[in-house]
């Protein structure tokens, strides 16, 4: 049987080089995934025998748990370190940690890591598939992917939709991960924060910059908002997280202005009362624990097409772990 | 006995004297001898014939790390000394920000001995500016000039507290010597790994924009202009930087400036893969200031064509981009660089690369060298400026290899140089 769906290579480490058809494969093979999750009996053999590695150098939940899941759903084997107590904060060096795992032979390496770049590093070497589950503030892939099939899941669509990322999009490797995957897939982005979260170049990656919050809620069909950390007030980008809230904070009012009902993401954790009002984000629009249900089945896509599966096998496969 | 080599039918371009032609230089006991069309070889002398080959006043590099004492595990001053002379360098000025750092005329003095000891390129050390490179209170400025030193600086910090840059540039005129400074204001770029554009923005790398380095570029010009002081600026990368300080040298204001052969070849794609070896403060910026430096090099803005050779052990190059320090090493690949990509682009032409390589140094920083006139030093850099060669890091004197140069093919090699009459290098 000849494969007709583009191949992802060997690692995910960011969207911004997927094509369109890679994109489309890696969402089109979450649909199969969604339902192993629904069953009584949460395992297929997909990935039996092979050795997984969630190496996160940050603390993480979400992204770890959903990983973790979606490993052991495919019947892969999985070793999480994180750094506390590990050789890597007695001084170990990424590439010392990366080779002694490859030793083991381990299969993939999924990373969360504070650096920019880290991934890339990793990925160019060893032999494993490397994932990126976060590099500094460069790009969370997997999260642009589980955004977008949230969004295709509730508007049917991609292309042509107006999406609205809404934050620090300075420090965020989630807005990074969304304008390239919405973007190639024919979407318009625009991206609204304080000015002083703002990267220097937005203009010039093809997105629209709002400054002020209405604006963009006036101007977007999907909202996708951004965690403020506490410590960018503590490092003066803004002066406090109340009148964060008060300027740029999502609520039923600014919406209810809008005169439309707008899709409401939020990659969590989330600060009630920062930058998201408790009523938007468990009004009937939003859609934020759904994005953590399609977590899980966007990572499984993605460690199934990395493993060399195929996109058009991935029912077959599932099946055939009900036997 | 009289030592004397005589070498042969070169082309002799020395600025200095305006001078491009076709002759015989002779060197005797450490002394340019005499120029001339057809030199009689004394006696024991070591004729080498220089056909097809330039033969130069010798390359002086003021701006070199040779990280001796402290990090000896990157670059030595012997080492350093011996992959300058291997570049066709006959002379370096080695900054002191070495651990602990050249703040005492006995560390001034150590570098020195070091220098001689290595018997490759002369090794002029430059002090700090102040104690422990810290900015607070100057350091033994002159002590450390009748100890050798030939400037100050505190090089790797820029001087952040104003007062005391007017204080170092004032007390600096009774020594004759420039400050030197790297211009940068921390306030903007201390969490910065590269140029802040959109390449920092897509890789998520945290930048450094164009106005920190503007910033401290302008107000050293000013400080220099209230004291009449001697502002050296160091490796000069933004256009608005270069313009700034073409005015002010037309106001008058006593100001030199380097152009580092990195900034005069890649701009800010090449940290593209988070490319360790492209990381390098000031940054790799963008064309437009490639541009501008290349212009400023070309009408003399920019006085010297400085290295920053910065050596790195291998290991510490090879880690997150944030993570990995700043700097290349560049002794070993300057002069094909610039032979090949600035002259050879037409930026500027063979006499003028000479002038910033070696005339204008010399004058900076009141070295002896810099022209082969007689009775000067016999400070003598003779290369092919045919011969190509590919970078091979594995190759070079220095004890690190992070280029981001490596692979690439040049036009121009080192194939003599010459320090006090001697051969201390042969290619």
């Amino acid at each position: 049987m000849t494969t007709t769906a583009p191949t992802l290579g060997k690692d995910l480490v960011g969207l911004e080089h997927l094509s369109a058809g890679q994109l489309r494969t890696i969402l089109d093979t979450a649909e199969p995934f969604k339902e192993i999750s629904e069953r009584r009996i949460k395992k297929v053999p997909v990935l039996r025998g092979k050795t997984i590695v969630n190496l996160f150098f940050e603390a993480s939940t979400r992204t770890r748990i959903s990983f973790e899941f979606a490993e052991k759903r495919l019947s892969a084997d999985t070793v999480n370190i994180s750094t506390a107590g590990s050789s890597v904060s007695k001084g170990e060096t990424l590439v010392d940690t990366a080779r002694n795992l490859e030793a083991m032979r381990i299969d993939m390496v999924v990373m969360r890591h504070g650096s920019s770049g880290a991934a890339q590093f990793l990925a160019d070497r060893i032999p494993s598939n490397v994932i990126n589950a976060g590099d500094g503030r460069h790009e969370h892939p997997t999260q642009g992917l589980l955004d977008l099939l949230t969004i295709r899941d509730r508007m049917g669509r991609i292309e042509g939709l107006k999406v609205a990322i809404v934050g620090d999009i300075l420090h965020s490797r989630v807005a990074r991960s969304n304008i390239y995957g919405l973007l190639t897939l024919g979407a318009e982005v625009a991206v609204c924060g304080p000015p002083t979260l703002m990267p220097p170049a937005a203009t010039e990656l093809g997105v629209q910059v709002f400054t002020r919050v209405e604006e963009a809620i006036e101007w977007a069909d999907v909202l996708n908002v951004l965690r403020l950390q506490l410590e960018r007030m503590e490092a003066g980008y803004v002066p406090s997280l109340r009148e964060y809230n008060r300027i740029w904070g999502v609520s039923n009012a600014r919406l209810d202005a809008a005169g439309r009902d707008l899709l409401i993401l939020h990659p969590g954790p989330m600060n009630r009362g920062v930058e998201i009002d408790s009523d938007v984000a468990d009004g009937p629009n939003s859609v934020i624990l759904n994005q953590v249900t399609n977590g899980v089945a966007v990572r499984m896509a993605v460690l199934y097409l990395l493993a060399g599966g195929q996109p058009e096998k991935a029912e077959a496969a599932k099946q055939g772990g009900e036997t | 006995m009289s030592e004397a080599l005589l070498l042969r039918g070169g082309r002799v371009v020395d600025p200095s004297q305006k001078l491009d032609d076709k002759l015989d230089v002779l060197v005797v006991d450490g002394r340019v001898a005499k120029l001339g069309k057809r030199v009689r070889a004394p006696e024991h002398a070591r004729v080498v014939d220089c056909k097809g080959l330039v033969v130069a006043p010798g390359l002086i590099d003021v701006h070199v790390h040779l990280r001796e004492p402290g990090e000896e595990h990157k670059e030595t001053v012997a080492t350093g000394a011996h992959a300058a002379a291997a570049g066709g360098f006959t002379a370096v000025c080695a900054m002191p920000n070495t651990d602990p750092p050249i703040d005492d005329p006995a560390a001034v003095g150590y570098v020195a001995a070091e220098g001689r000891r290595a018997g490759a390129a002369r090794v002029y050390p430059v002090g700090c500016i102040s104690v422990g490179r810290r900015g607070e209170r100057l350091a033994l400025v002159g002590e450390m000039v009748e100890a050798g030193a030939v400037a100050i600086t505190d090089d790797g910090n820029p001087v952040m507290n104003s007062g005391l840059m007017r204080m170092a540039l004032e007390y600096a005129l009774a020594f004759g010597i420039p400050v030197a400074d790297h211009p940068e204001d921390l306030g903007l770029s201390a969490t910065g790994h590269m140029n802040e554009g959109l390449v920092s923005t897509r890789l998520g790398l945290p930048g450094k924009p164009n106005a920190a380095e503007d910033i401290h570029i302008v107000r050293d010009l000013l400080l220099a202009e209230l004291t009449g002081g001697h502002i050296h600026l160091q490796h000069v990368s933004t256009s608005f930087g270069v313009e700034s300080i073409r005015q002010a040298k037309a106001r008058g204001v006593r100001a030199t400036a380097e152009a580092s052969p990195h900034h005069l070849v890649l701009s800010h794609e090449a940290v593209e893969g988070y490319r360790t070896e492209a990381k390098m403060n000031p940054p790799l910026r963008t064309k437009e200031d490639v541009e501008a430096v290349r212009a400023g090099l070309a009408d003399g803005t920019l006085d010297t064509i400085a290295t920053d050779h910065a050596p790195h052990h291998y290991d510490e190059k090879e880690a997150a981009f944030a993570e990995a320090p700043n700097g290349i090493v560049g002794l070993e690949t300057a002069l094909g660089l610039v032979l090949t990509r600035v002259v050879g682009e037409g930026v500027i032409d063979l006499p003028t690369m000479i002038e910033r390589m070696s005339c204008a140094p010399a004058r900076a920083f009141s070295l002896p060298g810099g022209t082969l006139g007689p009775g000067s030093p016999g400070d003598v850099t003779v290369f092919d400026p045919e011969e190509e060669w590919t970078v091979d890091p594995a190759k070079f004197r220095s004890k690190s290899r992070n280029t981001p140069f490596a692979g690439w093919t040049l036009r121009g090699r080192p194939r003599l140089t010459i320090v006090d009459g001697r051969v201390v290098f042969e290619g």
